[in-house]
């Protein structure tokens, strides 16, 4: 921290000049545009190019960022605890976005928040069974919780193999667990136009489902890097990042589980004005 | 250490240097460079802003219809005049312009946490003003105002694209908010220099921290919000339509509860700003620093609790109505905080009158006179009779638009000899303060009457009973715009033939860091991290 003769003394990595940022701008816009056609003529290949585009982004991107991480000096100690500090709030924003969907639950099922609201779960509506899929769900995704954990002391103890093999469990954890989910929405007596109830059910599950999706690409990602040797036991914020992220997936499902699932689909958490 | 010199040689220019041509701006991850674009785009977003609002008054100046036959067009300028001047102007100017620029210089980093992320955040920017742009220009434009409240703004009402183009524009912007919002915290956070604990950051570091704090936690809403409503729109989902078992009201909760915590989010980067030059120019520290500092905090707080103020029409429970009232009225005591301390910091000083300090104190008088209004409107049943008429508009444009856009020429005059290396001409600077000053007072004053003599807002066509305000309000208007102009002059006249400014042209009062170095700043500054612990007395 001494300020001597050098020209540079900071230990903060200054990124160069990346074209990723515009170029993933563009895509964003080519997304929101080709999205808007999409909803309005039905023609999809402008939305379908900006997904492309953006998922070209990010690849090209993280491949810059994991090229830094693999440079020696780059990500000092400091710049590692800015990374994890970043993730965290971005996970804390994430938070906030499921805070809007369970808002609009909680709003449409109690009608202390809401004057107008109607018996819950609504007249006409055949509820899934708590017990069947949901809580196989359930036991699918805190086990894999734990066997993430276990990869991650094996990890810091530097057991190479019991890392990837328990990283690739949890992977396969969470496609099992999206498979049982797709399978629910096929087979719900409901759809999403059938009013407030499948609105609040399928926006608050299907955005869950495309978190568990991420975070399943994210693990696979970290599994190619474990097996190229990128995480050494002191220097892993990629793994991390990826671990909390899960665990964030995972507290979301239980939240999920017990109001949406549970009490929102039991007769007894109906509350009369 | 040694080896992060060595780390910088793969395969990229001279470090130290600036890239030369469009690759400079369009790949740039200088915070310097990034707050340029920043503060560019709010001039460009200023303008279009404020020729809808000229439209506006050109037309309110007499009682008919004048020059506006179709009044969706009406309700498509109202709209897109409130949108491009909080995400696109004020939000930009301040939080990506002035923080951008001086978070770093302030607390002794070399650059942002994440400069390429940096460099993302202003592009998305650009993105959702382009898309903001044509959802005014397709299918009858968005006439929602800046609210969208559903059932207006669902596919019945707004059948066309363009709601849509404002949704994707605000969900656009709103990502480019949380990812420089990520930026900002983490950079406050972790690259503060050793001996600037968080009792010894400069406010405006302080008003930065909370405001990202503020999009962080708001934004993610909105954005929530965005999609049920895209959704309903396209999807069939019925998250706002009664006839589905949803409820217009809730959007309202959602909205708001982004919204409130908007307002704070465009005031709050202003208050540090403040605090700054109201100091420098007292030759003065700021009175009550920790009490300024979590003056700011705690306003930043109680905005996520008062939300509901926004909706007292709607039928609330009278215990509702009364929760509400209470936390918005407490909301003026740290107020209070800021306003007393500024006062405090300038008694007993040797204040000069210099452009920004002028202001500086026109930030204040504008503020208070929002503050007593909001006050006067936290009240449930008061606000029964004001709401939507123009005193509520009176009300925020005292408050977010000329108090917080005083906010900005204030610490845009005080930072543009550090950001340009040249100094404006203090003449002109003054004159172009009294003409902004005496033109948002003559614009704005008057609504607070005709509101309370009942004058709807976003409507084009008033009763001859209003005839004189609305006259007296566009003469303001057309004062207010001559003065945008002229700052725009002497902007081009100090970038073309300003004198060379010192690195501290504003003497013993300016005692932070940026001052520290040459003006204007250089490309790369702290390379080495300067040293804030306290020094043992010699």
């Amino acid at each position: 921290m001494a300020s001597d003769a050098t020209s540079k003394t900071h230990h903060w990595h200054v990124a160069d000049p990346s074209p990723w940022p515009i170029v993933g701008s563009v895509s964003a816009l080519v997304m929101a545009v080709g999205g808007i056609i999409y909803m309005h003529t039905g023609f999809i290949w402008g939305f379908v190019l900006g997904v492309v585009l953006t998922m070209y982004t990010m690849v090209v991107w993280f491949k810059d960022v994991i090229l830094e991480a693999e440079t020696p000096g780059l990500h000092t100690p400091p710049v590692q605890v800015g990374l994890r500090i970043s993730f965290l709030l971005f996970i804390v924003s994430e938070v906030m976005f499921f805070f809007a969907f369970f808002w609009a639950f909680f709003h449409s099922s109690l009608p202390i928040l809401n004057l107008v609201a109607g018996a819950w779960p609504p007249e006409g509506i055949e509820v899934l069974h708590t017990w069947d899929i949901p809580f196989l769900n359930t036991l699918i995704l805190l086990s894999s919780g734990a066997t993430l954990t276990i990869a991650h002391h094996a990890l810091i103890e530097n057991d190479r193999d019991r890392f990837l093999n328990y990283t690739l469990i949890t992977v396969i954890l969470g496609f099992i667990f999206l498979g049982f989910q797709i399978f629910e929405y096929s087979v719900a007596a409901f759809s999403l136009q059938d009013g407030i109830y499948p609105s609040t059910f399928f926006l608050a599950t299907g955005f869950h489902g495309f978190h568990v999706l991420i975070g399943a690409v994210f693990l696979t990602v970290c599994y190619f890097r474990g097996r190229n040797g990128h995480f050494k036991p002191d220097h892993h914020v990629g793994f991390e990042a990826a671990a909390w992220y899960w665990h964030f997936v995972d507290v979301v499902w239980l939240f999920l589980f017990i109001n949406v699932y549970w009490w929102g689909s039991s007769p007894l958490g109906h509350l009369q004005p | 250490m040694s080896d992060a010199a060595a780390a910088h040689d793969h395969g990229h220019d001279d470090h130290h240097g600036a890239p030369a041509g469009w690759r400079r701006w369009v790949y740039s991850t200088n915070h310097k460079d990034i707050g340029t674009l920043y503060l560019v785009a709010a001039m460009v977003s200023v303008l279009i802003g404020g020729v809808f609002s000229f439209m506006i008054r050109l037309e309110l100046q007499s009682p008919g219809l004048q020059y506006i036959e179709d009044l969706q067009f009406y309700n498509v300028l109202v709209t897109a005049h409130g949108f491009v001047m909080v995400f696109f102007f004020v939000m930009p100017a301040l939080i990506g312009g002035f923080g951008n620029w001086f978070i770093p210089l302030m607390i002794g980093a070399p650059d942002m946490a994440f400069p390429r992320m940096n460099n993302i955040s202003f592009w998305l920017l650009v993105v959702g003003l382009l898309l903001l742009m044509t959802s005014a220009l397709v299918a009858g434009g968005a006439g929602t105002g800046w609210t969208v409240y559903p059932p207006l703004s669902n596919a019945t009402f707004h059948s066309g694209a363009a709601v849509d183009f404002a949704i994707l524009s605000l969900h656009v912007a709103g990502a480019s908010s949380i990812l420089g919002a990520i930026n900002f915290i983490t950079t406050i956070m972790n690259m503060r220099a050793p001996g600037m604990t968080y009792h010894r950051m400069p406010l405006f570091i302080w008003a930065m921290l909370v405001t990202a704090l503020l999009l962080l936690l708001a934004l993610p809403v909105l954005a929530g919000a965005l999609t049920m409503l895209l959704t309903d729109r396209n999807f069939g989902t019925t998250f706002f339509e009664a006839s589905g078992g949803g409820d217009p009201i809730f959007w309202q909760h959602l909205f708001w509860f982004f919204g409130h915590p908007e307002v704070y989010i465009m005031i709050v980067p202003a208050f540090g700003v403040i605090s700054h030059v109201v100091s420098t120019f007292s030759r003065k520290p700021v009175f009550g620093y920790l009490g300024m500092a979590y003056a700011m905090a705690a306003i930043g707080f109680i905005g996520f609790i008062v939300w509901a103020h926004h909706m007292f029409t709607v039928g609330f429970n009278v215990e509702t109505r009364a929760y509400f009232v209470l936390a918005t009225m407490v909301i003026a005591v740290p107020t209070g905080v800021k306003i007393f301390s500024w006062l405090a910091t300038m008694w007993g000083g040797s204040i000069e009158f210099r452009t920004p300090m002028l202001y500086a104190m026109g930030f204040i008088f504008l503020f208070v006179v929002g503050g007593v209004t909001g006050i006067t409107l936290a009240n449930a049943g008061v606000d029964i009779a004001f709401h939507d008429t123009y005193f509520v508009i009176a009300h925020f444009h005292y408050v977010l638009s000329i108090a917080a856009a005083f906010g900005i020429l204030s610490g845009f005059f005080y930072w543009f000899p550090k950001m340009c290396g040249k100094m404006y001409n203090e003449g002109l600077g003054k004159i172009q303060f009294w003409l902004m000053f005496i033109g948002v007072n003559i614009l704005f004053f008057p609504q607070h009457f005709s509101g309370m003599a009942g004058m709807p807002r976003r409507i084009p066509d008033y009763p001859e009973a209003y005839a004189g305000w609305n006259f007296v309000s566009s003469i303001g208007a057309y004062i207010s715009f001559a003065a945008s102009l002229l700052f725009f002059y002497i902007v081009i006249q100090t970038l073309r033939s300003g004198e060379k400014a010192p690195a501290n042209p504003w003497g013993e009062g300016a005692t932070t860091l940026e001052w520290q170095v040459p003006s204007p700043a250089p490309f790369h500054t702290h390379d080495q991290t300067p040293d804030m612990r306290p020094q043992p007395a010699e």
